[in-house]
């Protein structure tokens, strides 16, 4: 197979162009003509993937910019303005975020890719070099991502990150002051860092140009590590590269479909979903699942200073990889020791992953350092020895002659790729205490793939709500109108405007300066029952009943290992909804050894079990028109249902845009697969 | 390679066909999520329900402005005179030729009720200024009538009405 001819432009207008700007050729030469060793594997893939979803970040960002308040007292309601009312905001949204972490997740497999088969060797250290620099850039951007939506977690992720910076000797503590603008993480941190997550895609693209560039001057490794030598080792990126490449694309997005539409809070943290709080850190934080590795190195050393250091070493010294590894022989297929060690490094990894979600205790510490040494040593004791005292197997003697007999590293390679990105996964790291009861799941008319919210029960829910929970709790981010919304509890709107018009909403000032009340009308925000919080607490011994908006999705439980990677796959997403069907039920006579403060309650699923609010349901105290029971059982389950809607409005339509999205993914990739076959089927005759 | 049927041709370019429609098909698709989030969002569009405006407190020659969907709306209470001016002019002769009474409600003369917002481009007249002492737009000189219909100056046609009823006597809602 040779290559296309040179690129010859059709019609005058082409030639005039190119005459004086071969944009064409230069299209040519690098996306159609540009030669691709015909022994790729799929792993090769992940580049154009990468790319795919850099495009992805990069619009739905930008529209999500369109709606975003960068403000402390703004920036979380407006990501729920997103989520409930712009057109479609949900799913831009969704996608973004769940878009984050797959990005990450196709980062790792690219990099992993490389070290496997020593892509990062003569002539291609600068290529690798690149690369590092581009891994660098998509986690200060990931990062900075993550505090946007001004959630707890935002906020104590930017905390703690940029106080990382403080171990700095003799100048930490201003160089702290300075990337906050301030004297701790407020207005102009969120400010700043909403300008550089807009601006650091641009620079990540710039350095992917610069990185298929050099790609483009030195080629494409392969699998087995050899230049091509002739014509016959390579084939022209368009029709083969392209289209393996966009089947492999067309797969990865049902994955991420699979999140967007049927998972999106799987990777997300309960907690974000509770506005930041400069007083109050949550009870365990860490970081999104592909930083958990690192987190885990900058824990295991018990010094501020050399932990920072090791975090940082630990991402540097993958720059020096090309000197480190000291063998001549590329592919791992023709290094049997090398390919044992770097098996083992990708278990490492995946072990300080999970460490890095754990507490940093007992147990766990320890194993983080064991891990962490051995990280290092791979790089600076494994590398340079193996290039000395490993034994190769005979190199081919050319890639067309090394097609005939194909090695598989794909299977086993494949199920490891899926277990790291399954065992990295955050549920593992929502502990909400230690020896809190698990709620127990029950069975609820919107999960899995066609669920849906039942009206019926919406409408008892929220008859509950005002009865009883609106007594003490706020819904600040529902309006009347929700109510008569498609996929909500189905009021009409005339029902909805009276529901409005029963409330007290204060307004004004009227022409005399006064504020004064009026009857509550449908695009008015449901009032909260105290003026403000101080008066809240004062009302409630002490403590402040939560607002109720997005509980359902601000509150989980432990699943903890292996439950997590199963719920990937029966798309268990009900931990909100269990955990308060529990924890409303879920009152007890404290035990004897318990002290229990006046005005405090004993709940057995609550974190710590000391609850300010006294059980809030008893039987009989609500009546349903629809002749449902007056019990804790049904009200349990029906106020839970009534506060995933309202934290999920649009679940509904999630679902349903989900499966048509599926149906489309599967019958393309199909369309692809057969496409590629045809097109690669004179390749391997 | 060896000599392909015919058949065979057809059946592959089919394929080729079908998998490039299917693609284009879903990036249109795509489009649609990243165009519909442009429109107005239902917060907004909820915003945009009926205001009521007192009209007791306007007196006689007075026009005020309220917003109405971010549109400031001018409720004007016009005069003897002004009515009369607004009358007598000969409506085939206007520009954007509008009797006065089409502009106001029956037996509510006095009222005049605009969207104050220039048709030319935008810019917010001025009450009671200009030849005709209606309104005069001070960005690019059109100058409207005790009725808010255009008379000279770039704007081409007479300032809209906007929705509204009396639920009162002294009350109107708009929108
Ligand atoms: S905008 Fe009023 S005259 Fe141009």
């Amino acid at each position: 197979m040779s290559g296309h001819p040179t690129y010859q432009p059709q019609g005058a207008l082409m030639k005039w162009v190119e005459r004086r700007l071969p944009i064409g050729g230069l299209i040519h030469s690098s996306f159609v003509a540009y030669p691709t060793p015909r022994n790729l594997n799929y792993w090769w893939t992940f580049g154009g993937i990468l790319s795919f979803m850099l495009g992805v970040q990069i619009i739905t960002g930008i529209v999500l910019a369109m709606h975003y308040t960068p403000h402390v007292d703004f920036a979380f309601k407006s990501v729920e303005t997103i989520m409930r009312d712009v057109n479609y905001g949900w799913l831009l949204r969704y996608l973004h975020a769940n878009g984050s972490a797959m990005f990450f997740l196709a980062v790792y497999v690219h990099m992993f890719r490389g070290m496997y088969y020593g892509s990062y060797k003569e002539p291609r250290e600068l290529l690798w070099i690149l690369g590092v620099i581009l891994y660098l850039l998509m986690m200060a951007t990931g990062f900075m991502g993550y505090v946007l939506p001004w959630g707890q977690m935002s906020f104590w992720a930017a905390t703690v990150i940029t106080n990382l910076f403080s171990a700095i000797p003799i100048i930490g503590e201003s160089v702290v002051t300075f990337l906050w603008g301030g004297y701790s993480v407020g207005n102009p941190t969120l400010n700043r860092f909403y300008s550089l997550h807009y601006l650091l895609p641009f620079v990540i693209a710039g350095v992917v140009v610069l990185h298929i560039w050099a790609l483009h001057v030195v080629g494409q490794n392969n699998p087995t590590g050899i230049e091509p030598k002739s014509e016959k080792d390579t084939l022209a990126f368009t029709p083969y590269a392209t289209v393996k490449d966009s089947f492999l694309m067309v797969c990865f997005c049902i994955v991420l479909a699979w999140f967007v539409f049927y998972l999106p809070n799987f990777m997300g943290h309960a907690d974000n979903y509770i506005p930041a709080n400069p007083a109050v850190t949550p009870t365990h934080i860490v970081p999104e699942w592909y930083y958990l590795p690192f987190y885990a190195i900058l824990r295991a050393i018990p010094n501020k200073l050399m932990g920072v250091t090791a975090l940082l070493a630990s991402i540097v010294i993958l720059a020096f990889l090309p000197w480190l590894d000291t063998s001549k022989v590329r592919s791992a297929r023709y290094r049997p020791v090398y390919r044992q060690f770097f098996w083992l490094f990708v278990v490492v990894c995946i072990g300080l992953g999970w460490l890095g979600a754990k507490p940093a205790e007992g147990g766990y510490v320890i194993a983080s350092r064991i891990l962490t040494f051995y990280y290092f040593a791979h790089f600076l004791i494994v590398l340079p020895l193996l290039g000395i005292f490993e034994k190769t197997k005979p190199l081919p003697n050319s890639i067309s002659e090394s097609v005939l007999g194909k090695a598989k590293a794909g299977a086993a390679a494949l199920a490891l790729a899926v277990a790291l990105g399954a065992s990295m996964t955050p549920q593992a790291a929502q502990a909400q205490g230690h020896d809190v009861a698990q709620p127990p799941q029950l069975k609820w008319s919107f999960s899995g793939p066609f669920g849906k919210y039942n009206q019926a029960q919406l409408q008892r829910g929220f008859k509950i709500y005002r009865e009883v929970c609106a007594n003490c709790h706020s819904l600040e981010l529902l309006s009347f109108r929700n109510l008569a919304e498609d996929g909500g509890p189905g009021y009409s709107p005339a029902q909805a405007a009276t529901v409005a018009a029963e409330a007290k909403i204060k307004d004004g000032p009227n022409d005399a300066g006064e504020m004064f009340e009026r009857a509550g009308r449908p695009a008015d925000r449901f009032p909260a029952p105290f003026p403000n919080d101080a008066a809240a607490r004062a009302a409630n011994g002490g403590s402040l009943p939560p607002d109720l908006s997005v509980i359902a999705k601000a509150r989980t439980y432990e699943r903890g290992f292996p439950w997590f990677v199963i719920d990937m796959f029966t798309q268990y997403q009900e931990q909100g909804p269990d955990y308060i069907a529990a924890l409303v039920k879920g009152y007890e006579e404290p035990p004897k050894s318990m002290n229990m403060p006046a005005g405090m309650s004993f709940n057995k699923y609550f974190p710590g079990h000391m609850i300010g609010m006294a059980a809030p349901l008893q039987a009989g105290q609500v009546t349903f028109d629809d002749g449902s029971p007056a019990t804790i059982d049904q009200y349990s389950q029906d106020i839970s249902a009534f506060l995933m809607w309202a934290a999920e409005p649009h679940l509904n339509a999630r679902k349903r845009l989900g499966l048509q999205v599926m149906i489309f993914l599967i019958v393309f990739a199909g369309l692809l697969y057969f496409t590629k076959k045809k097109v690669w089927s004179d390749v391997h005759a | 390679m060896t000599t392909v049927s015919s058949a065979e041709h057809t059946r592959r370019d089919f394929l080729y066909i079908a998998t490039g429609a299917v693609g284009a098909v879903g990036a249109a698709a795509a489009l649609v999520p990243l165009i519909a989030q442009m429109n107005p969002d239902a917060s907004t569009i909820a915003a945009g329900a009926p205001i009521e405006v007192d009209l007791s407190p306007i007196t006689e020659g007075q026009v005020i402005k309220v917003f109405w969907r971010g549109k400031p709306i001018f409720v004007g209470h016009r005069s003897k005179k002004e009515i009369a001016e607004a009358r007598k002019v000969n409506v085939a002769s206007l520009p954007d030729p509008q009797a006065d009474e089409k502009r106001v409600k029956e037996g509510k003369d006095q009222w005049l009720v605009l969207i104050g917002i220039c048709t030319h481009l935008g810019c917010i007249p001025l009450a009671h200024q200009g030849e005709y002492a209606g309104f005069f737009c001070p960005c690019h000189g059109s100058q409207y009538d005790t009725s808010g219909r255009i008379r000279s100056g770039p704007a081409p046609t007479n300032l809209p009405l906007p929705p509204y009823e009396f639920i009162s006597d002294t009350k109107i809602r708009i929108g």
